[in-house]
């Protein structure tokens, strides 16, 4: 346990980590000895092309997918053998690039079921929904913060394709996660209306640490102090946004892939 | 009302509204109006115990059974055997019998838990087999394919004598009826039951939220087989009578077809679709049960192309244009 | 005794090989559509209706009746797909598994319209009845030609799936329909052709089996589960899995009623269990 102590210590300032993560099907290598740190409070951008290997590297954080070798950290923590609603518990969330909410439950149901999960109350069923007056008003304070209010009580399933895109973050944040994961959060959403999911990113709290996946240079450019380059599941580089941007490999891999089409 | 409050206000919720307290004196009524088919309500309420429990896994969890009369049968073959064996006290038979069938659920949502949608619904199927080919082997104990019977049953509460007319037996499924809706009615509408339906809705986030899912599966398909055991025993004792079929893949079905009938995932539409299909069947009892067959699997398809929400659904859609048409009048 | 265990091993491989020949169909559509269809049986049970009504009524010989069977049923599967299974494809699973149980009851209550309830008997040609001997065992002649015309009709698929353009579009579709109907594919249609061969193939299944499996109006509800668990244990989208899977499932249930016949079915359905829980993707299935 003492040797647990001090790499604790040494990693104080680490939310999240890996160490040689790697995740292989077959002959493919869609991750590939992936070291990665990510500071508490920071705002890090992964970025790279399609198929690159982000979503798996990120569901091999949450644990939806289990590494062939190599470790992840949670506050210095190994958590590579927790089961995904562990790790939630130790403080990591996320959202989807495709969207997996609850359709036939209002936004107000969803957003609320999120908060009695992390209270550990959704298992009681001797008390009402509704005696759970607290849960509730942190839940209306949360949907209205996201300027979901006025749909509260509307089924999932009917919300615009931006306001869905909301609930995303809406669950992820339900869980006041230490460390949150957003694959690509604007995802289809016209460029125009992204910003409005970015600005609610950007207000939240500066000790919850964020790594997220985003095609769009400028909205990365915006919201990022560091970006890691994954390219056929290998990190390319990592740097400050204008170290990245002027970084010729970059470009080239970028440029390459639009000249591919 | 503001959106924030109208939303709280459709929060799932336990307190009855006026209009639910009158219809459930609607049955009393059927006793005082129609006093010479006393049998016909006593088994519409029996039954609807039953299709109720399967509302909680397959309505809320989203679990399709086709093994729910192992449950139903188990629970009558224990309150007809206690009766055997001279336990005629029908309260403690009746728990009892729930609690057999809530232990053998227990065991059962282990491995009904496993796998996906094909996989559970085989895994309920088989467990409903097994049971049905063990109460068979057994006819030593259950009477095999004569069923069980010839024996009696105590009064209630040590007063009220089970009488020919079925008047007692009806008072007593009422009752139970009522707690057991009592008893679910909280269930759905607390964290639980939201959880539940969350899990119908998008088992893949669960996880992410940080939940267990299979645990909350199993405690909904735990308890379900304890209140269908419930009913077995209600069964057992207002009939007398344990038949084998009771444990049949067939019986699973009728379960299966009056929900979808009443509408899944909605506590009253397990009571009105097991009403509407008992006194249909009542009612077409003269037809030859191979075209009541052909009828029933007509009648499913057409629910499931043309009729979500069963006669609920449809009811509620009704009221809803209803109320739009009156609104758009009115300005 | 060894040359009993032999016999069982073959009367097993003999029902085993009936299963497979029902079940491959399905675990083709349920591959490629992730449709839940419990009414595979009923189109198995058209085709023994349509042999046996055949050889009874109008004196075909029992191999005559065979190709009948087998276009018979694939015609009704294809209509019943056309007008009906194709609405259900993007339906949630308790939809399917509702639609196609009431597919199941209703066609019940129509082939005992129809037929009657009592066990249909097949018209076996006098070449068909009786046994050889081959090294001391007694092996039937029926049996026989099972077991080949299963090998034959398995390696006639193979070949088509491997080998043939049609084989390629169904494989792509198999392994992602999306990619598949990027590439041009026609899906709809790709789906439509497999379900036609596959009930084609239950029916032939059905009517060569009808001295095996017996033939009531009960027949769909009766093996559903068999057919389910060649699929569920083998695996959707292979051929190779529910091979496997049904040569398991023969020799086990025959065994077991030949050396257990109290325990009836029970073996069947333990195993059943059994399987599902070590299996639950299937032995060689391609969806987890």
């Amino acid at each position: 346990m003492r040797a647990d102590t001090s790499i604790l210590s040494a990693d104080a300032g680490i939310a999240l980590s890996t160490e040689r993560l790697t995740k292989v099907w077959g002959s493919f290598i869609a991750n590939s000895d992936i070291d990665f740190r990510l500071p508490v409070g920071a705002r890090h951008a992964l970025i790279g092309p399609n198929g690159a290997g982000k979503t798996t590297f990120i569901n091999m954080l949450t644990g939806v997918l289990a590494p062939t070798s190599g470790r992840v950290f949670i506050g210095g923590e190994d958590v590579t053998a927790d089961r995904q609603e562990r790790r939630v518990r130790k403080g990591i969330a996320r959202t989807f690039q495709i969207n997996n909410l609850f359709p036939g439950l209002t936004v107000l149901d969803s957003v609320l079921l999120a908060i009695l999960e992390r209270k550990n109350l959704a298992e009681s069923w001797f008390r009402p929904l509704k005696s759970h007056v607290a849960e509730i008003e942190e839940a209306m304070d949360l949907i209205t913060d996201l300027g979901l209010e006025a749909q509260a009580g509307v089924e999932v399933k009917t919300l615009a394709y931006g306001k869905q895109r909301l609930m995303e973050i809406a669950l992820a944040l339900a869980s006041r996660p230490r460390i949150l994961l957003l694959d690509e959060p604007a995802a289809g959403i016209p460029a125009g209306e992204s910003s409005e999911v970015f600005s609610v990113i950007a207000r939240l709290p500066s000790d919850v640490s964020i790594l997220f996946i985003e095609h769009d240079m400028d909205l990365v450019r915006r919201f990022s102090q560091r970006i890691t380059v994954l390219v056929g599941g290998k990190v390319l580089t990592e740097g400050a946004p204008d170290e990245i941007m002027a970084d010729p490999r970059v470009r080239e891999v970028y440029l390459g892939e639009s000249a591919h089409g | 009302m503001s959106p924030r409050s109208s939303a709280i206000e459709r929060l799932a919720s336990p307190r009855p509204r006026p209009v639910e307290v009158l219809a459930w004196l609607l049955p009393a009524l059927a006793f005082f109006l129609v006093p010479d088919n006393l049998a016909l309500g006593v088994s519409i309420m029996t039954y609807a115990v039953a299709v109720l429990a399967l509302d909680l896994v397959l309505g809320y969890a989203g679990i399709v059974s086709l093994g729910h009369a192992a449950f139903f049968g188990v629970g009558a073959y224990t309150a007809g055997l206690l009766a055997v064996q001279g336990w005629k006290e029908p309260l403690t038979g009746l728990l009892l019998a729930g609690a057999v069938s809530l232990a053998l659920g227990f065991l059962a949502s282990f491995l009904v838990v496993r796998g996906k949608d094909l996989t559970r619904l085989m895994v309920t199927l088989a467990i409903g087999l097994v049971v049905y080919e063990l109460a068979n082997r057994l006819s030593s104990v259950t009477g095999g394919m004569d069923g069980l019977s010839g024996f009696e049953i105590g009064p209630i509460f040590g007063v009220f004598s089970f009488d020919l007319y079925g008047r007692t037996a009806w008072w007593y499924v009422y009752g139970v009826l009522i707690l057991v809706f009592v008893l679910l009615r909280l269930v759905v509408s607390s964290p639980f039951g939201l959880s539940l339906r969350a899990i119908r809705e998008g088992v893949s986030r669960m996880p992410a939220l940080g939940a267990s899912v299979d645990q909350r599966l199993r405690i909904a398909f735990t308890l379900s087989a304890g209140v269908t055991g419930i009913a077995g025993g209600l069964l057992a004792q207002t009939t007398q009578f344990v038949g084998i079929d009771s444990l049949s893949v067939g019986r699973s079905a009728d379960f299966l077809v009056m929900l979808v009938l009443g509408g899944t995932g909605r506590l009253y539409g397990a009571l009105i679709g097991t009403t509407v299909f008992m006194i249909a069947h009542d009612y077409l009892a003269d037809m030859n049960p191979v075209y009541w067959e052909f009828w029933m699997g007509l009648l499913l398809m057409a629910v499931v192309l043309f009729a979500r929400g069963g006669i609920v659904g449809a009811g509620r859609r009704l009221l809803q244009t209803v109320k739009t048409k009156f609104a758009r009048a009115a300005p | 005794m060894a040359s009993n265990i032999l016999g069982i091993l073959f009367d097993g491989l003999a029902y085993g090989s009936l299963l497979f020949l029902i079940g491959v169909g399905l675990s083709i559509t349920m591959g490629l559509m992730n449709f839940i269809n419990l009414a595979h049986g009923t189109f198995a049970m058209a085709g023994g209706y349509i042999s046996a009504s055949l050889s009874q009524r109008s004196g075909l010989p029992f191999l005559a009746t065979l190709p009948v069977a087998f276009v018979g049923a694939g015609l009704f599967g294809l209509v019943a797909e056309r007008l009906l299974f194709r609405r259900l494809y993007k339906a949630p699973h308790l939809d399917q598994v509702l639609f196609t149980f009431g597919f199941v009851l209703s066609s019940i209550a129509a082939a005992h319209y129809f037929f009657g309830a009592g066990q249909q008997m097949g018209v076996m040609p006098s070449f068909l009845q009786g046994q050889i001997r081959v090294y001391g065992i007694d092996l039937g002649r029926y049996r026989l030609l099972l077991i080949a015309c299963v090998g034959l009709i398995t390696l006639a698929l193979h070949l088509i799936l491997s080998k043939t353009r049609f084989g390629a579009q169904v494989r792509a579709a198999v392994d992602n329909q999306d990619a598949a109907a990027g590439l041009g594919i026609n899906v709809g249609l790709i789906f439509s052709l497999c379900f036609a061969l596959g009930t084609g193939l239950a029916g032939l299944g059905g009517a060569l089996g009808i001295e095996v499996l017996g033939l009531d109006p009960g027949f769909p509800l009766k093996y559903m589960v068999y057919f389910l668990l060649v699929v569920v244990v083998g695996g959707a989208g292979t051929i190779r899995g529910p091979l496997i899977a049904a040569m398991i499932l023969g020799v086990f249930d025959v065994a077991g009623k030949y050396y257990v016949p109290q325990a009836g079915a029970f073996i069947i359905y333990v195993l059943m269990i059994v399987l599902l829980l070590a299996f639950p993707t299937g032995l060689g299935g391609k969806r987890a």
